[in-house]
């Protein structure tokens, strides 16, 4: 099934072209590595994924809804991690969760189990979220994500700011989240710690996918052109 | 999509007016109501300063009802179509409205205060004071201006031109509902209301008076149409422009892949 | 049934939004900080500015218990939009699919729960430095929520209106001060009546005072999704 399927689609914000007409398909239970430098406009895509932004051209459709209609619905069902938390930093991680899960409706939220996959210490769960560092903010905000279960995952540098054991569970979490049937997107410009996870990666370069454009980030990159997560398969992407 | 195509569809953005028509401002038409709203003009302040008998009560003071009472008027037909075009702006997302609604709020803001300073310098004479705070047309009136005036602040505040419309929009439909709050409340608090009823109902008015202000009316609503159109004009081609900017935003953005 | 099941979303959400709001004002202790000083000082400083004779601050009272509720919403409501500006923090309740006009709800009622408890500390406080006395509990009570939930809600609107705006303050300044004239006026007089210093009938006031907020209710309701999806 396509969770996501957008054609030329093009967002400006403020006047600025952040994506200047993208095709992108994704499956269920696939995932997907957006690759690109800062500024390539991956943030957009995965916002314009979530239903928060509006289609200057182009169509969209996200898990049946059209974007232009229906974005309200289409936010209901995604789940997105962005740059920042979108928590409120007064409350506690427990509190936080609890006011997600109710928010959206997530029937019998299991705060605690949640809370403990992420391996969140136990003494670090009651204090305002804004005096925990920012890798423990940042299993918070995955763990609101965990507690809506979503059909769509969105993740901005989901690994950004985790040691070792977070990338680990955050590996978990997304391999289980496919493997349930989930359709995952991921931005990151740390290839590596993607490229294992992901089934295929896209590069967006310019706010266009670019089909063999080498990875601007990553000069590394140019120089191991075998790289098997390389070759995109985005539908009429022309070479540029 | 390819990037030729891509390329080729904002290549050549072509700037018209409304409707396709010529990007200009100022069109045959506009320039013959302009001309004919000058002319009006001097008929009126001819007629109205000269012509016109001076009041038997209010003497020459009375003459300042041929700008107050249409400027009045027009401020309120003008932030009427304001209110008009938020609805539509929230309601459909009209681009037309919304840079109507824009147009006309400037000119509103304009003839409130208008309205206000004439007000103001026929009340000196007549009722002793400069203002009157029971007087509930003066402090309604001074509400919408001040509200219409933050309105035009939030227009100025920048950003996405679909967020400054729909900020904008509530502030032009708060104003619409509060007002008739803002009215009631004056009335209450003040009930001791100075303005005189409507002059044109009267019957006291002197034929030639009654004509100049008719006349006055008119002329203003043609300066209102004159003053509307060019602004909605010069709205609708900033629209342009900003698009054509966005075609070339779009191709250096395109191009960022290449370097 | 659909109906019932919607109006019991709606309340859950508008209490959780509220509830949650009231929780983070509380953590940040930023009525200690803020509202209350202000609206203290604003009691003293009225003083010296009427030359400290005692009737004419005990017939000022009313209005300026008004006004002082009128500049203590500003700041409240800039303190409300914050907690949402804060960390992107208001993407949740885009996210959470609940329906703008419960969060609108919440805010707003977030923000009279805090009005009202600057006005139940001033009232002491304008007994004991102007000598003022309350003739009609009732009537004040009645004035002071009616009050509070026309600033809170027109306040909410307009916080939402110039959300993300870098001059916020004084942007919501100009709009709010002008569209809250009927509450000053209404207030005031209500106020007058129910401290006994004005001749008036207070609860057609009170009316008055409610109709503000019932329209302004209305209209938030219906416009506040399209501000936050916008802005």
């Amino acid at each position: 099934m396509k969770v996501v399927s957008l054609s030329g689609a093009m967002v400006l914000l403020e006047r600025f072209p952040a994506l200047a007409g993208v095709d992108f398909e994704v499956e269920s239970g696939e995932v997907v590595l957006v690759r690109g430098a800062n500024g390539a406009g991956k943030t957009t895509l995965l916002h314009l994924c979530a239903g928060l932004l509006r289609l200057t051209q182009g169509h969209g459709d996200v898990l049946g809804c059209d974007l232009a209609t229906e974005r309200a619905a289409v936010r209901r069902r995604v789940g997105l991690l962005g740059h920042d938390t979108a928590l409120y930093g007064e409350l506690t991680a427990v509190e936080n969760l609890r006011l997600w899960a109710r928010a959206s409706r997530v029937g019998a939220a299991d705060v605690a189990g949640v809370l403990e996959s992420l391996e969140l210490p136990a003494g670090r769960r009651d204090i305002p979220i804004a005096k925990l560092s920012a890798g423990q903010r940042r299993r918070v905000g995955l763990a609101t994500i965990v507690l809506r279960r979503p059909e769509l995952w969105l993740l901005d540098e989901p690994h950004a700011g985790l040691d070792s054991s977070g990338r680990r569970i955050v590996d978990g979490i997304i391999t289980a989240a496919a493997g349930a049937g989930a359709a995952v997107v991921l931005a990151s410009h740390e290839r590596r710690l993607s490229d294992d996870l992901a089934h295929r990666s896209v590069t967006l370069a310019g706010g266009c996918f670019a089909a063999d454009a080498p990875d601007v980030a990553d000069p590394a990159a140019t120089a191991d052109p075998a790289d098997p997560a390389a070759p995109t398969d985005v539908a009429g992407e022309p070479k540029l | 999509m390819t990037s030729e195509s891509a390329d080729a569809e904002v290549a050549e953005p072509r700037i018209t007016g409304y409707l396709g028509g010529p990007a200009r401002i100022s069109t045959r038409f506009t320039f013959w109501l302009g001309v004919s709203t000058l002319i009006g003009f001097a008929a009126v302040a001819a007629l109205g300063l000269l012509a016109a008998p001076a009041d038997d009560v209010q003497g020459d003071a009375v003459r300042i009802i041929f700008v107050h009472v249409p400027s009045a008027l027009g401020a309120y037909a003008a932030f009427a179509v304001t209110a008009a075009g938020s609805l539509m702006w929230l309601w459909r997302r009209s681009l037309w409205w919304d840079t109507a609604a824009h147009a006309a709020a400037e000119v509103g803001v304009l003839l409130c205060g208008l309205t206000l300073v004439t007000g103001m310098l026929w009340g000196r004479p007549t009722w002793g004071t400069y203002w009157e705070w029971g007087d509930v047309r003066l402090v309604t009136t001074l509400i919408l201006f001040l509200v219409m005036v933050g309105y035009l602040s939030v227009r100025a505040l920048g950003g996405d031109s679909a967020s400054v419309a729909t900020r904008a929009a509530v502030v032009g439909l708060i104003g619409a509902v509060n007002i008739p709050i803002v009215n009631r409340s004056v009335t209450w608090w003040a009930n001791r209301t100075l303005h005189q009823e409507s002059s044109l109902t009267d019957g006291k008015l002197e034929d030639l008076t009654l004509f100049t202000l008719v006349l006055a009316f008119v002329v203003c609503a043609m300066a209102i149409l004159w003053m509307m159109i060019h602004r909605f004009r010069v709205g609708w081609l900033e629209r342009q422009i900003s698009d054509r900017d966005l075609s070339e935003a779009l191709r250096a953005r395109r191009a960022e892949v290449r370097q | 049934m659909t109906f019932w099941r919607d109006l019991k979303f709606f309340v859950g959400d508008a209490a959780l939004v509220a509830s949650k709001d009231l929780r983070i004002e509380w953590r940040a202790r930023s009525a200690f900080g803020q509202s209350w000083p202000f609206a203290a000082l604003v009691l003293v400083l009225f003083g010296f500015a009427f030359d400290a004779n005692r009737p004419t601050l005990e017939l000022a009272t009313p209005g300026l218990l008004a006004m002082t509720m009128l500049f203590v919403a500003v700041v409240t409501v800039q303190r409300s939009v914050a907690v949402e500006s804060a960390d992107g923090a208001r993407r949740m309740l885009l996210l959470s699919g609940m329906a703008p006009a419960a969060a609108f709800a919440g805010k707003s009622a977030a923000v009279a729960v805090q009005l009202l408890i600057v006005l139940v500390l001033l009232i002491p406080g304008v007994a004991v430095l102007y000598g003022a006395s309350v003739e009609s509990v009732p009537l004040v009570a009645a004035t002071g929520v009616a009050a509070a939930l026309g600033l809170a809600t027109a306040g909410s609107l307009l916080g939402a209106v110039v959300a993300g705006v870098r001059t916020q303050q004084a942007v919501l300044s100009v709009l709010l001060l002008p569209v809250s004239a009927p509450v000053l006026v209404a207030a005031s007089r209500a106020f007058g009546d129910g401290f006994g210093t004005v001749a008036v009938n207070g609860w057609s006031w009170v009316g008055l005072l409610l109709a503000f907020a019932a329209v302004n209710a209305a209209l938030g309701a219906s416009v506040y999704g399209a501000l936050l999806e916008e802005t």
